[in-house]
């Protein structure tokens, strides 16, 4: 047990976490987008609504994934920063001149970045939990049966109706996509993907999965600020 | 010699006394270089020429100056061994600079490299992961038959892909993070593939891996600019490689 606790703080052990905790928050990203998708069926918000209640009727079960969730969340940026934090004790004096060779080199934007969109993704996540789950900035509730009850729906519909609070996810949309454009093909390499014919198919497939998500999300604020609504 | 074989170059190369002073670029001007001259002779001739105005030459490693041991370490404008692909610094030519360009030199850059002088910098980070584990239990003695032990093609060509590492540490310089994994990974993947080195294999992973932790090396980001950079073209399945054997050794 003891030399997998070491195993996990070595070099090898903390970058298949960091890729394990970054697929898990990328699965988590699939799945909530799912959900966030019914917003699309033409009922005026019904469904969606549905799908939040089930969410809250599943009680501890929720609570546990939420405490995952947060688990995932603080790892993966824990392991980012120390990653970060070893790097610059690796090479206190940096080149005057540097540049990338190019080639099969996968030093671009998206993977320099990690630390700075990862960052701001988890600043937004804290606010986004505040907005849209504690209600903290548009407290509109109602009672139904004795308890109160927020039409989620119209909620989200309000918010995305601010030109500010459109272009701040928007922005966010974007940086999500850039961390997983260089995220997911890391994260093969670190668990292990060693086939020199399926890697470079695994770096385009990353882009894609990365592009997906990235447009989906951005698809519901876009698309009710058009819209002027649901 | 036609005339359109000489170019002239500048050059801004690093200067450091010793491994405490300070450092600084220092420039030179070359007006007749001889396209054919690799770029280790380029820098002799400069040195040649310091040397005969009594002033001190610049110190750059080197030994076979064929591509094949590896001593040769210059950051060549930007990029370890320079701006062609599979090349080491010994094998560039000049004939891939244009004629008036700006040639900058610097040493690898890492806390587990220490410049000693110029452009010179201590590699025995890398002797001390190989000796944490890069090696095979074998009898000494008489050499044994070379076809004792059958190896299959397949794993002995992917040994050798591993097994070219010449062990420059330009993988290191050019990692973002000065991550020593290409080179560890490259050999844990080499001996891993033959059956000499089998009785240590779960040893080994941990051991160099843990050693070049201690060494000062960051993290792999899986940025792969080593695999860009590396004279002899190992791929970054290596570090994958790597990786699982290491969770193999853990768990197993
Ligand atoms: C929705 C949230 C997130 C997802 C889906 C995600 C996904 C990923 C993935 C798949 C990787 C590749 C892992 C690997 O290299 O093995 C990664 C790397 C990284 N992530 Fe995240 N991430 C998220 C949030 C964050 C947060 C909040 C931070 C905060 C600092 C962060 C910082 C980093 C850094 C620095 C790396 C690069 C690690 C390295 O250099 O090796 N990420 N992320
Ligand atoms: S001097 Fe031997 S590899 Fe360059």
């Amino acid at each position: 047990m003891s030399t997998i606790a070491n195993a996990l703080q070595s070099q090898v052990g903390r970058k298949i976490l960091t890729g394990l905790t970054g697929i898990f928050l990328t699965l988590f990203l699939v799945a909530h987008l799912s959900g966030n998708l019914s917003l699309f069926i033409p009922d005026g918000g019904e469904s969606f609504n549905l799908y939040a209640d089930f969410l809250h009727s599943l009680g501890p079960l929720l609570w546990i994934a939420e405490i995952i969730l947060v688990i995932l969340f603080l790892t993966h940026a824990y392991l980012g920063v120390s990653i970060y934090l070893k790097k610059k004790r690796a090479r206190p004096e940096n080149y005057k001149y540097y540049k990338s060779q190019g080639g099969p080199s996968k030093q671009n934007f998206a993977s320099t970045s990690m630390l700075i969109s990862g960052s701001i993704i988890l600043l937004f996540v804290v606010l986004h939990v505040m907005h849209f789950k504690y209600h903290l900035f548009s407290p509109e509730t109602y009672m139904v049966e004795g308890t109160e009850m927020v039409d989620l729906a119209r909620h989200v519909s309000e918010a995305f109706q601010n030109p500010w609070i459109v272009a701040a996810y928007t922005f966010v949309m974007v940086l999500i996509g850039v961390h997983l454009k260089h995220g997911v093909w890391s994260a093969f390499i670190s668990l292990g993907a060693k086939n020199p014919k399926l890697t470079p198919v695994l770096y385009t497939v990353g882009g894609i999965v990365a592009l997906l998500l990235s447009l989906g999300f951005l698809a519901i604020p876009l698309y009710i600020f058009i819209n002027g609504g649901l | 010699m036609s005339s359109t074989d000489l170019i002239k170059v500048h050059l801004k190369v690093w200067r450091q006394d010793g491994p405490q002073a300070k450092g600084f670029f220092e420039d030179y001007t070359l007006d007749e270089v001889n396209t054919h001259m690799s770029f280790l002779e380029m820098l002799d001739v400069l040195n040649e020429r310091l040397m005969k105005d009594k002033k001190e030459p610049i110190e750059f490693d080197h030994d076979c100056r064929e591509g094949i041991c590896g001593s040769c370490n210059l950051v060549i404008n930007g990029v370890p061994h320079g701006p062609e692909m599979l090349t080491a610094a010994c094998q560039l030519h000049m004939r891939h600079f244009k004629d008036g360009e700006t040639i900058t030199i610097e040493p690898w850059r890492a806390t587990a490299f220490p410049i000693i002088k110029d452009l010179v910098v201590d590699r025995n980070a890398f002797d001390r992961i190989m000796s944490a584990g890069g090696y095979i239990s074998v009898s000494t003695g008489n050499a044994p038959d070379a076809n004792a032990i059958p190896i299959s093609k397949p794993d002995s060509d992917s040994a050798m892909d591993y097994a070219v590492c010449i062990g420059c540490g330009a993988c290191v310089a050019a990692c973002p993070n000065s991550s020593a994994s290409l080179f560890t990974g490259a050999k844990v993947s080499q001996l891993s593939r033959l059956p000499q080195g089998a009785p240590e294999r779960k040893k080994r992973v941990i051991a160099m891996v843990d050693q070049m932790e201690k060494e000062g090396f960051g993290d792999c980001s899986n940025f792969a600019e080593c695999e860009a950079v590396c004279p002899v073209g190992i791929s970054i399945t290596a570090i994958a490689n790597m990786r699982t054997e290491y969770v193999k050794a853990v768990l197993g």
